[in-house]
């Protein structure tokens, strides 16, 4: 097999990464910028509406069979689909990126407000608290550990898909993983570490609000400390269908 | 290759054969497309189903032994988790270029690839399925006298049983994304006809792949509910009970 001349050295990687400073920050910040339109978007569509009918402990079936088809969709089919439809243009990433990260955001939030402990929200209506005031002031808080892990969990697949944006030339560091030729696998190998690098910081920094936001004295569930909480099996699969 | 050895000459493949929407570069052409189904597409679903099958054999023997290994050995989670995690976030299309020159340009690079995505999935899904069995079972499994091996294999495995399946479901949808940008190093399964026309602009192509590819991945979604249906007749009995 021999490994081919390219696939240098732990000093070539090295030398890879103090010879192209600039490079390598200009495409992580057009990464930054592409992940954080995706989710923008995602978050935008996804939050209110997961929220929403967990409130009303209605609409599951709507909430979990989109979550289920969006998710099966395979992402270079909606990125070539798209290029079909539109041409070339940012939309063709970005339709990629937000049906992957869509699926953990809505059945997060909806399954975090539905499962909120019915005596609590009985209590704060017993108090007299309107609608809008027991989403907010109780549903809302009990609910940010889970919600936030949808958000951890979204925000780590647009960031290791972002690069296929390269393939309809849409930068990021995906430009330099898709052109070897030009950066060798050193550049390659470069730049997967960045990304790796920022999906684990991204988590991290998260995982640091996800903490900030639960009330004193709710204890996070140790499952939701990972990069991609196990939110699936909360789901029996046979409700989707039922 | 085939159909362009069966040209009579030009060296750009003559995709149309006079067909009036394919030399106007149409959306879909679904003329063209039911005409080259048998010899354009179909060996590419064979392949694209091979790919995501074996891979996911793979996976699922492997995470399963480190679940177990977890689930007996506590400390050993955070190990499994955090190596897992790490393939989990390196973006798939680098990945496959990181590897051939270790192994080559061909199916065992792919599925190399392809296994270090599902086992994230797999094994917490196995893990947090057993750790959710309740103790009363386990202790009722004690009472009776059962030795420890079969209390795995004849209550905390079936017990288990639907959240192993919802995350076999959800790796078998990803394995199928995946699978298509295999395509990348090599023209394997779905994401070959995608890869082709991401070079030549041919409309009808992305769209027929990528429908192909969004048809495969909801057909096994569907599948895997049925199968985790016919698997726990006890959780249909509950449902209905309820």
């Amino acid at each position: 097999m021999g490994a081919s001349p390219e696939a240098g050295d732990v000093s070539d990687l090295l030398n890879f990464f103090a010879d192209n400073v600039s490079l390598l920050v200009d495409r992580t910040i057009e990464h930054i910028v592409i992940c954080a339109i995706a989710m923008a978007i995602s978050i935008a569509l996804a939050l209110p509406a997961g929220v929403l009918l967990g409130h009303r402990h209605a609409g599951s079936f709507l909430a979990i069979n989109v979550s289920n088809v969006l998710r099966a969709l395979p992402s270079l089919a909606l990125i070539a689909i798209s290029l079909a439809f539109f041409g070339l243009s940012a939309l063709n990433i970005q339709i990629a990126l937000v049906a992957l990260a869509v699926p953990p955001i809505l059945t997060n939030a909806y399954t975090a407000v539905d499962q909120v402990d019915p005596d609590a929200v009985e209590a704060a209506r017993g108090m007299g608290m309107s609608e809008p005031q027991v989403l907010r002031v109780v549903e809302l808080p009990l609910s940010w550990p889970l919600i936030f892990a949808g958000i951890r969990t979204a925000s780590v697949y647009v960031i290791a898909t972002a690069p296929l944006a390269a393939l309809v030339g849409g930068g990021g560091l995906g430009d330099i993983i898709v052109n070897q030729p030009t950066y060798g696998l050193d550049g390659v190998m470069a730049a997967t570490i960045v990304t790796v690098a920022l999906a684990f910081a991204v988590d991290g920094l998260l995982g640091v609000a996800q903490r900030r936001l639960t009330p004193t004295g709710l204890v996070v569930p140790k499952e939701l400390h990972t990069i991609v909480p196990p939110a699936e099996s909360d789901l029996p699969a046979d409700r989707a269908l039922a | 290759m085939r159909l362009l050895f069966a040209q009579d000459g030009p060296v750009i493949p003559d995709f149309g054969r006079g067909d009036e929407c394919i030399r106007a570069n149409g959306k879909f052409c679904l003329n063209w497309f039911l005409d080259e189904f048998w010899d354009r597409y179909w060996p590419r679903v064979v392949e694209h189903i091979q790919l995501t099958l074996i891979a996911l054999a793979f996976g699922i023997v492997i995470a399963f032994v480190c679940a177990l290994i977890a689930y007996r050995y506590t400390r050993l989670e955070v190990t499994f988790s955090n190596v897992m995690a790490l393939f989990y976030t390196i973006p798939s299309i680098a990945l496959f270029q990181i590897l051939v020159p270790a192994t080559g340009i061909g199916w065992l690079t792919v599925e190399l690839a392809l296994i270090s995505y599902t086992l994230l999935i797999l094994f917490r899904n196995t893990l947090t399925g057993l750790r959710e069995v309740p103790d009363e079972a386990k202790e009722a499994a004690e009472g009776m006298g059962l030795p420890r091996r079969q209390t795995l294999t004849r209550v905390e495995l079936p017990l288990a049983l639907p959240a192993i399946v919802a995350g076999i479901r959800v790796a078998t949808v990803t394995t199928i994304s995946l699978a298509t940008i295999a395509a990348y190093i090599t023209p394997l399964g779905l994401g070959a006809p995608i890869f082709s026309a991401i070079q030549t602009g041919a409309n009808t192509e992305f769209v027929a792949a990528s429908l192909l590819a969004i048809a495969l991945a909801l057909i096994a979604d569907v599948l895997i509910v049925l199968l985790q249906r016919a698997l726990t007749p006890w959780a249909r009995a509950r449902r209905q009970a309820t």
